[in-house]
């Protein structure tokens, strides 16, 4: 299995509710709590595994606002994983997860330092670096009604721009978005080989002129020349 | 990338104390240590490692949670970081060997010598290959890297050795112009590696982004104050500023001891000259080693609003 995200730039709102419910999921998850410093004060700071970045892509008039948030990809080539000393960090051989041990992290950052994506941050409470965990410890949980074994980011996203499923079939629902709206990788030349894929915006169809016959035609420009 | 001010005081004074054993083994295999007696070999030796612990020491200092620091000798088949820590270790035993090799005038001392030199080299490029190694900063990512700090560990505890020969009276005119040698070479290095950084490569918002044919700007990063991210990779220096540290940076880790030990290779300066020169040199690589931090810089600020890195 492949397990990761497929996220929709033509329909994200940038609302960052898929942010805000990996928070509240995971401080209380199995890599919990994420701690923050001064969370009532002027600037406040913690530690999140999800952000949401707002972009303007094109010139004006014809550009367009794009909201890409970002976790981790769950990368194929995770330098994070090799880079780590004390094999805290790891990549799942059964589903591809990559994940943090928080009893071995020393908490070197090095492993934030090889991610291209900033999906790791350190937790200014425990010392140790947090990230994605893709709510591992929801989309195996047998407790819980099928329906919700998936991550609390795609569970709350409100335009459904989140998909969670597993790459290595051909037919699952990630795999045939990102077949058919020819899904990106982020970054792909630095060689990660992100899981995470994310589907550009539709480009709008353009309006086909309505076929008019020549009386039609003779009377439409009568009406505008009595409009005037 | 942030220059933690203990990852600078550990690369630097480190480097110098595993130069400096380089220099001492160096030394005991061409034969230009035969000029020291035992005691002075054994102040070197003591001097090399007493640098090279106040580093490693210093490393530590960086770690957000220092209890596990231990585990980190785990992975070495894929990390630097565990190989580096391996090694720094190994050294230890190896070089108090090669004390007791000194003091006991053991016949084995040649072999001991040469280990202790290949082990300290060895772990000079295992610390420069935590840099090298790392993908997301193109500044880093690049053979020049292991080249420059091997130089730098040469240099800098060379300088040392030198300065620690010229008080025992044992200082040769020789290790003098090789010295000049390897100062012009190391700054002949630095330089290709400015012309080399300041040309624009590697990722950019666009290929971050996924919009390849487009303009892109970063309109919100996404979150309100800064975060560990802002805070780990978002350093920023003005233009002006940097060209104003490179410049002093050059002449004080390279033209002013190069000139100093000219001074002395002339023969009209008095030998404590060295030990200036050293401290001087020393500070310079701090100031080139906090560069080396502040102009990385890391992919990932193409998410917080840089065009390219």
């Amino acid at each position: 299995m492949k397990l990761g995200l497929v996220v929709d730039l033509d329909t994200c709102v940038g609302c960052h509710a898929c942010a805000t419910a990996c928070k509240q999921w995971n401080t209380s998850g199995t890599i919990g709590p994420l701690s923050d410093e001064q969370p009532y004060g002027k600037d406040p700071s913690g530690s999140w595994l999800n952000r949401v970045h707002s972009y303007e892509v094109g010139d004006s008039p014809h550009s367009k606002t794009v909201n890409i948030p970002m976790s981790c990809m769950h990368c194929e080539t995770a330098d994070c994983v090799t880079v780590c000393p004390t094999g805290a960090s790891y990549k799942r051989e059964e589903d591809g997860i990559v994940l943090i041990d928080q009893d071995k992290c020393m908490g070197c950052n090095l492993c934030s330092w090889a991610c291209p994506y900033g999906a790791r941050e350190i937790d200014p409470n425990s010392g140790t670096m947090k990230k994605c965990t893709l709510c591992v410890d929801r989309i195996y949980d047998e407790q819980l009604p099928e329906a919700e074994r998936q991550p609390a980011c795609v569970l709350t996203c409100p335009t459904s721009s989140r998909v969670f499923g597993d790459f290595d079939d051909p037919n699952s629902e990630v795999s045939r978005l990102t077949r058919e709206r020819a899904g990106q990788q982020l970054m792909p030349e630095l060689g990660y080989n992100p899981v995470n894929t994310y589907l550009p915006p539709r480009i709008p169809k353009q309006q086909d002129s309505i076929a008019v016959s020549p009386l039609q035609g003779v009377k439409q420009l009568v009406n505008r020349i009595i409009n005037r | 990338m942030h220059p933690a001010f203990s990852v600078l005081i550990f690369t630097v004074t480190s480097g110098a104390g595993y130069g400096l054993l380089a220099w001492l083994g160096a030394g005991q295999l061409l034969g230009f240590t035969q000029a020291y007696t035992v005691s002075q070999q054994l102040v070197i030796g003591v001097m090399a490692m007493l640098l090279v612990s106040i580093g490693l020491v210093s490393s530590t200092m960086h770690l957000t949670n220092p209890k596990n620091a231990w585990r980190s000798f785990s992975r070495f088949r894929t990390s630097w970081l565990s190989r580096e820590a391996v090694f720094a270790v190994l050294l230890y035993p190896i070089a108090g060997l090669y004390a007791a090799a000194i003091f006991w005038q053991w016949s084995s001392i040649g072999v001991l010598a040469g280990l202790s030199m290949i082990m300290a080299l060895s772990t000079l490029f295992t610390t420069s290959m935590i840099y090298a190694s790392l993908k997301t900063i193109r500044q880093w990512n690049t053979p020049m890297v292991p080249a420059l700090f091997m130089a730098y560990a040469l240099i800098s505890g060379g300088l040392l050795f030198l300065a620690l020969s010229g008080f025992f009276g044992a200082l040769s005119s020789q290790l003098l112009a090789v010295m000049i040698g390897l100062i012009m070479i190391t700054l002949a290095l630095k330089l290709v590696y400015f012309f080399w950084q300041g040309k624009p490569q590697g990722a950019t918002i666009q290929t971050a982004t996924g919009f390849s044919q487009a303009n892109v700007r970063l309109l919100d990063a996404g979150h309100s104050a800064p975060t560990f991210l802002n805070r780990e990779f978002g350093y920023q220096v003005a233009a002006d500023q940097l060209l104003r540290l490179r410049i002093a940076m050059t002449l004080v880790a390279f033209i002013l001891p190069l000139g100093l030990v000219y001074w002395v290779f002339g023969g009209a300066a008095r030998v404590e000259v060295l030990a200036l020169a050293w401290l001087i040199m020393m500070a310079g690589l701090l100031l080139e080693r906090w560069l080396f931090f502040a102009e990385a810089r890391h992919v990932v600020r193409l998410y917080q609003g840089d065009q390219r890195t």
